[in-house]
């Protein structure tokens, strides 16, 4: 078919005109092979610049277009809405930037800008030749989502997208939701009782009738892309017939074994058989399979034999269900460094991490709300805080603040001094962060009404000392050396990405950063996006934040998945890779490059298979064929070599 | 809590801050340590411990220390300082409730003559009410032993020249109208303060 290609040149005011000759750079190309229209206007992307180039694609007939104007993020999609009301396919549309790639460079080089803009429309010309006519992809949304960890920022999300009336699965690992949130004594920096915040949360969401909640679960495997994620769950058995069990607590008193309670920090035991903490809003009875002694091989059966309603089930088997969902967010929340790692810290009974001082403070904790110390449970007179243990310090930990423990000291030293009457508490620190809404004031009044004593150093030893732990650091205000006889010490180590992230984060297909928290796709203008599309990030999974934070970036992640439900359908590009059946060897290669898991190889034909809704175009795959099979609609390599002569013909 | 340094022990008490924070009303908890008071202060060359140093030593509960410092007796109460605290914490006022203290402690003035000064400048309200220059001024000289001929004779010439200007009486005024009154408080204060 013979070729009609019409050229418009921008002025974008003198954005491009007032470096590049416009009139020169149409009158170099009006007459170039397959142009019949050539021509210029101030803003192509106003009104009447849109008309111009509307009404000539139909007088002229055209059957391509080059737009040379502004880079293609800015109005690409623009132009090609015009070129489809026009009726001329979209992608018969090119652009050609002649502002942020000549005008804005080369603005003292007025001669050069002008050869290169008229070179680089040529350029476009010539590509646009070989360009074929493409429809982009409708694909099928499934409007339910899936919402991995039920912390503070999982249950957010969940109550978020079910109120807008979109479905929502929940998977939590562990057999109560809550998070990290739950333990907590109270909020800063407004001192909330946790219960009060989290209850009705927890309430609504598991009452709620468009989520349904899997606890005790995890995501076993995900395939499939935006719009059409499959998901297995698996969940793990609680060998207990919920239908049964009225809770009586019998099989409790039964259990010959203790362990450790993980929600108490190990400040307090549980059996093997055990109830999910109050604060969780769920009272499910269930077995701990690593501990129990019937399920590893021993005769006992002993809250089998006692329980009344014959609930205890050794037999029971987790189940795996298989789930569609449209979008996908990942709120697994942080781990805390442990404090193993510091060895002479940890040895202490009395040397406790933050989160097992909430633990005590909290009046559901081990001690009932009393403020008791772990090794013989006096109460502590005077308790010494080390903040960033492990944090700002790339030598025995990591790089990063943690951002939320200078918070949550201040805040526990004013919970202890106002339960512990003439007790003393100091804070070693390096620089008090506290950079947000009221945050600043509620340290000042830890110092002033609460009389916490701040000091401004390290600690550089700590050591028993009969019934005291000394503590031995530096307070470079007034450069002294200090030791304090401390009863308690608390020590603020840093938040670190969760136990398996990494492991979950191959799953999904989204990348970590160098530490182990999963990656934004942008940090500035993507900050909740992966660069999978549909998969989101909300709360401390992504970066240590406190709740206040955790709940907006959840907030922005909804806003991600509600914007896409609210669509029909959606549309994906159709300048994606394709193999020629022709040439391709099947070797594979370029399935193990792309990083979106697009290629597969198909078993029988043994030749490549691109599944288009999930290739990104991003190339990799046709840079890495060894036969050259591997194409881009639109992009094939005719097209860049008939580009790269014109590029240097201009300037041999 | 037991503060350590080359030169001394000390061991910091509570109590002593909360007391010097309850008396003086400055606020000092606030203190960022941003030593604007220091660059303020007119008179910081000549302390021991610049003004900021001193709040962060009374923050500790360094007790000694403190009391014993030239710094609270040099402050010339200028209120440079305040004025340009962020925190607004009132220096002077802890200076002056420092000296308090330190006196009603015997503990010995690092500055005796500043002591001596402030004694002898009360010693003549007390009594009349008012101002009496020459007593003040012989009670100075008594205190701080100022008896060599060329004390007396520099005071002397100074007396007569400010006599002839009719600077300084020579004869006890009267005594104001509620000089009792203004007794009474003394009395009560120092009773208070002890
Ligand atoms: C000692 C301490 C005190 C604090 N005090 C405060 C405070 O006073 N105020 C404040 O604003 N912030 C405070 N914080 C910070 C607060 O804890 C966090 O901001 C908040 O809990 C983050 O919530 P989240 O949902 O992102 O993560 P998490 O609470 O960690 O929740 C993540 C959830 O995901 C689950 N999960 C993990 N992996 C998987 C998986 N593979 N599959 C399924 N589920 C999984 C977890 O079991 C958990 O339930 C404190 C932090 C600490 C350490
Ligand atoms: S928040 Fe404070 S204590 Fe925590 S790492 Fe940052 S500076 Fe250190
Ligand atoms: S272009 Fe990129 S995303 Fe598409 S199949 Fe090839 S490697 Fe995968
Ligand atoms: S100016 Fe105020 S805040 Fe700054 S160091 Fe002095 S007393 Fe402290
Ligand atoms: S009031 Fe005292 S400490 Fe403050 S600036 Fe004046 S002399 Fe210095």
């Amino acid at each position: 078919m013979e070729k009609r290609i019409g050229v418009f040149v921008c002025h974008c005011g003198l954005n491009i005109a007032g470096t590049v000759d416009v009139e020169q750079v149409v009158e170099a190309v009006k007459d170039y092979p397959d142009v019949v229209y050539a021509g210029n206007y101030i803003y192509m992307c106003s009104d009447p610049g849109q008309e111009l180039v509307r009404t000539t694609i139909r007088e002229q007939n055209l059957n391509g277009v080059v737009m040379s104007n502004c880079s293609p993020l800015m109005h690409e999609k623009t132009f090609r809405r015009v070129a489809t009301k026009a009726g001329l396919n979209p992608y018969l549309l090119e652009i050609a930037n002649i502002r942020e790639d000549v005008s804005w460079p080369h603005e003292n080089e007025k001669e050069l800008a002008t050869k290169k803009a008229i070179s680089i429309v040529k350029m476009a010309i010539e590509k646009l030749k070989r360009n074929v006519e493409l429809t982009p992809m409708v694909v099928p949304l499934h409007k339910r989502a899936l919402v991995v960890g039920g912390g503070i920022a999982g249950i957010t999300a969940a109550l978020e997208i079910a109120s807008a009336g979109y479905e929502v699965i929940v998977v939590e690992k562990l057999p109560y939701v809550g998070g990290h949130a739950a333990q907590l004594a109270g909020t800063f920096p407004t001192l909330d009782r946790v219960p009060c915040l989290m209850a009705p949360m927890i309430a609504k969401m598991i009452s709620h009738p468009k989520i349904k909640v899997y606890t005790n679960a995890e995501v076993d495997e995900v395939s499939g892309y935006v719009g059409n994620f499959i998901v297995k769950i698996k969940t793990s058995p609680s060998y207990i017939d919920e239908g049964k069990c009225n809770n009586c607590g019998l099989c409790l008193e039964k259990c010959p074994v203790t362990c450790p309670s993980e929600f108490d920090c190990g400040l307090a035991e549980r059996k093997a058989i055990y109830i999910t903490p109050p604060e969780t809003m769920s009272q499910k009875v269930l077995i701990d399979p690593g501990n129990c002694l019937h399920l590893n091989g021993d005769e006992c059966r002993a809250c089998e034999e006692i329980c009344p309603t014959k609930a205890i089930d050794f037999l029971q088997q987790g189940i795996t269900v298989e789930k569609t969902v449209g979008a996908i967010i990942v709120a697994t929340g942080y781990g805390l460094w442990d404090k193993k790692n510091i060895p002479e810290y940890e040895s202490d009974p009395d040397v406790i991490d933050g989160l097992q001082f909430e633990r005590i403070l909290s009046p559901s904790g081990p001690t009932g709300g009393d403020i008791r110390r772990p090794s013989d449970g006096k109460v502590p007179k005077q308790i010494v805080f080390i903040s960033c243990c492990g944090s700002r310090d790339p030598e025995h930990g990591f790089t990063y603040c943690s951002r939320v423990c200078c918070m949550y000291i201040a805040k526990q030293a004013v919970l202890y001094s106002r339960t512990v009457p003439g007790g003393q508490a100091y804070v070693f620190y390096m620089d008090i962060r506290s950079d947000s809404k009221g945050y600043e004031e509620f340290v000042k009044s830890a110092m002033e009404e609460e009389r916490v004593l701040y000091l401004r150093g390290r600690v550089s030893k700590l050591f028993r000392d009969g019934d005291k732990i000394k503590v031995w650091g530096s307070d470079t205000l007034s450069g002294k050396s200090v030791e304090i006889s401390a009863d308690l010490v608390i020590m603020a180590t840093a938040m670190t990405p969760r136990e398996g992230a990494i492991a979950l984060a191959r799953k999904l297909n989204v990348t970590v950063d160098a530490i182990g928290f999963l990656t934004e796709a942008h940090p500035k203008l993507q900050p909740v996006e992966t660069l999978t599309t549909g998969i989101y990030l909300a709360g401390t999974v992504q970066w240590p934040r406190d709740i206040p934070d955790s709940i907006a970036s959840t907030g922005g992640a909804v806003s991600k998945v509600l914007s896409m439900f609210s669509r029909k359908e959606l549309l994906h590009e159709p300048t994606i890779a394709w193999p020629d059946e022709e040439v391709c060897s099947g070797c594979g290669i370029c399935a193990s490059v792309c990083t979106y898991n697009a290629i597969e190889i198909d078993p029988i034909k043994r030749v490549a298979k691109v599944n288009e809704a999930v290739c990104e175009s991003c190339g990799a795959c046709i840079a890495s064929c060894p036969s050259g099979a591997m194409r881009h609609k639109n992009w094939n390599a005719r097209q860049f070599m008939d580009m790269i002569d014109i590029a240097t013909g201009a300037y041999v | 809590m037991q503060l350590v340094c080359d030169q001394f022990q000390e061991t910091g008490d509570p109590a002593f801050s909360k007391r010097v924070k309850e008396v003086s009303e400055s606020g000092l908890e606030r203190c960022y340590q941003c030593l604007t008071c220091t660059l303020s202060c007119p008179v910081a060359f000549a302390m021991d411990y610049p003004p900021h140093q001193i709040v962060r030593m009374v923050q500790l509960g360094l007790k000694e220390q403190v009391l014993r410092s030239s710094t609270i007796w040099i402050c010339a109460s200028c209120l440079s300082c305040v004025t340009r605290c962020p925190n607004e914490i009132d220096i002077p006022h802890l200076m002056d409730t420092l000296h308090q203290i330190a006196l009603h402690e015997g503990v010995a003035a690092k500055e005796p003559a500043v002591a001596m000064f402030h004694e002898a400048f009360l010693a003549p309200i007390k009594k009349y009410g008012r101002q009496y220059e020459a007593m003040m001024t012989i009670g100075y000289m008594l205190r701080a032993r100022q008896f060599s001929p060329k004390d007396l004779l520099n005071n002397a010439l100074l007396g007569f020249k400010m006599i002839t200007k009719r600077k300084l009486k020579l004869l006890p005024p009267h005594s104001i109208k509620g000089a009792k009154e203004i007794r009474g408080i003394f009395e009560k204060t120092e009773e208070r303060g002890k």
